[in-house]
């Protein structure tokens, strides 16, 4: 049922004509180019995250081998995550990105920002992309203040700005609102506090191009008003934003372009009403 | 799904390059060439401390003893190798001021060994974080080097306090604790960033590099004075124990607080042979991170 419909897709992204691309060469500049991208998790052992007992049917030989070259294994579990997925987003534009749970959506925008190094295949973008996650690393064991501090300069601030960014960034996310909480260790957090803290630093920067991983989600509906206001602003300020949500609610209320993704592959690409529209009667087929 | 959409997307790469050069666009996550990487690195220095610091200071904040526990670490680490070298197999003959002797390379060793297990963390341990932000990689093994510093710093003053307390006197020549620190400081930091890279690939290095670490422990004369040991042993045997980094460092620091132990006891040309040490694991180390920069969100 996929089939007729991806027609449409491939002209899309191109406008290959050197003339129409000369013509709107102004307001269709490329931000990101996505070539051909494959990613892939590679699973060693039984711990998903590769720390634990080493592959079992691997021979002591290309296990040494590995050990000495530092390459990773060809063989093993593998998770195909993102298989061949090409598109090109323009500035101006904000990309829905949808598909069922493990489509691979969070991993391809991880591997747009760089932080994914890709199997195959090339990512091109203007400028450093940022991607904004709800599960950002913190420190539990730090107060409020010292992760916002930390946030920020891991995010290539000064001290100064850092300091600056601070009281507006704490007093965005809403946890002093029932009490001190931005002095207490984060593990002392609900989980919704952690997450709105989380989101506030990371929206405290500008962005290029800014890619927005299920953060309209945390937090109550009172802080998603406002978060949702803080991304139509960032939106303006960056050239393109790409959004991973579940709720088509707020891609039809942001997004101008959505790309649906399912195991990997890009099933549909085009206006926000139409892929929906695909969407939902694929999901309830 | 066979797709064909997908199948039609798949231009030749040359286009996608092609247009991505036009547009200025770069390669995502593409290392950056060593210069920029520095500028970068430098850049983030804060970043780098500040991470340290808070990584040092939550380390015991679970403990009842909290902070306590950076000195009695030490000192209880000096306890147990006294009782077990100086006590019991005697290890101490014919070596004057056994305690500060001891003591010195015990630390001085741990400063090393430490930064190594730290180093080879400092990527796998912390993927979350690399995998959510932008920042140079060699921030991480840099800054878990810091945490090291911190505590060696504090080791540093309870040596002084138990070197004066074994009747050692305050001199000037004790300003050579701090070159000896960077010294070895700038050496530990290279072999963390090989650690890093080497424990980011393959999780096994964690696992194996204690016994690595105690055998080499064991050959840098910690508890024992090489000199007597090795005395017997083959020439090229004695020349491999005395051009030992960790043996340089730990015979430069007993050098500079313990009065007993003259230059006579110190290997030919030491101080090069401690900088080229240093410069050799910090330029070959810092080379051998960078040219991986891009694959550290890997599994």
């Amino acid at each position: 049922m996929t089939e007729q419909r991806t027609e449409d897709t491939t002209e899309r992204g191109e406008q290959a004509a050197p003339a129409a691309e000369a013509a709107a060469a102004e307001d269709r500049r490329p931000t990101v180019i996505v070539d051909d991208l494959h990613v892939v998790y590679r699973l060693r052992g039984a711990g998903a995250k590769g720390r634990a007992a080493p592959a079992a049917k691997e021979g002591a030989r290309t296990r040494l081998k590995r050990f000495v070259t530092g390459r990773q294994p060809k063989g093993g579990r593998q998770v195909h995550a993102v298989k061949g997925v090409s598109f090109t987003a323009y500035r101006g534009e904000a990309i829905g990105l949808i598909g069922s749970n493990g489509s691979g959506k969070s991993t391809m925008l991880r591997a747009i920002a760089g932080l994914l190094p890709p199997e195959s295949g090339r990512v091109y973008t203007n400028g450093q992309p940022s991607l904004l996650g709800v599960n950002a690393a913190l420190m539990n064991d730090l107060s409020g203040e010292r992760n916002v501090i930390l946030g920020c300069l891991a995010m290539g601030m000064t001290p100064e700005e850092a300091r600056a960014k601070r009281d507006e960034i704490i007093k965005f996310s809403g946890i002093n609102e029932k009490g001190d909480f931005s002095s207490l260790p984060m593990r002392a957090y609900s989980s919704g506090m952690a997450a709105r803290l989380r989101f506030s630093i990371a929206s405290a920067k500008k962005h290029d191009v800014l890619m927005i991983d299920e953060a309209l989600a945390t937090g109550d509906r009172k802080f998603r008003k406002r978060s949702e206001a803080r991304i139509r602003k960032l939106r303006e300020e960056a050239g393109t934003v790409f959004l991973v949500s579940h709720s088509n609610k707020s891609i039809k209320d942001t997004c101008n372009r959505v790309l649906w993704l399912e195991s990997g592959n890009l099933v549909m690409d085009g206006e926000t009403d139409e892929v929906l529209a695909a969407y939902e009667e694929f999901m309830s087929s | 799904m066979a797709l064909d959409g997908v199948a039609a997307h798949q231009r030749p790469e040359s286009d996608a390059a092609e247009r991505a050069a036009r547009y200025g666009l770069s390669v995502s996550g593409a290392r950056p060439n060593l210069v920029e990487y520095i500028r970068r690195l430098w850049q983030h220095r804060y970043f780098i401390t500040e991470f340290a610091k808070a990584r040092s200071t939550t380390k015991y904040t679970r403990a009842r003893l909290g902070q306590l526990w950076h000195v009695f670490t030490p000192l209880l680490n000096a306890a147990v190798y006294y009782l077990i070298f100086g006590l019991l197999l005697g290890t101490s003959r014919g070596v004057p001021d056994f305690i500060p002797f001891l003591v010195t390379g015990v630390f001085i060793f741990t400063f090393t060994r430490n930064s190594v297990m730290a180093g080879v963390k400092a990527i796998s341990g912390d993927r979350g974080l690399i995998r959510a932000l932008h920042f140079p990689r060699a921030a991480m093994p840099i800054s878990a080097v810091i945490i090291q510093l911190r505590e060696m710093l504090v080791s540093m003053a309870v040596l002084a306090v138990i070197v004066v307390a074994m009747g050692q006197v305050p001199r000037l020549h004790w300003l050579l604790i701090v070159p000896v620190l960077l010294v070895q400081l700038l050496f530990n930091t290279g072999l963390a960033m090989w650690a890093a890279r080497i424990g980011s690939k393959v999780s096994d290095a964690s696992q194996l590099l204690p016994f690595v670490l105690r055998t080499w422990m064991y050959a840098s004369g910690v508890m024992y004075s090489i000199d007597i040991m090795a005395a017997d042993a083959p020439r090229w045997v004695q020349v491999v124990l005395d051009v030992n980094p960790a043996a340089v460092y730990i015979d430069l620091m007993r050098f500079a607080l313990i009065d007993s132990f003259t230059s006579a006891q110190l290997p030919p040309h030491v101080w090069a042979l401690a900088l080229g040490w240093a410069l050799l694991a910090f330029v070959g180390g810092f080379i051998y991170f960078w040219r991986a920069e891009e694959e550290y969100g890997r599994d």
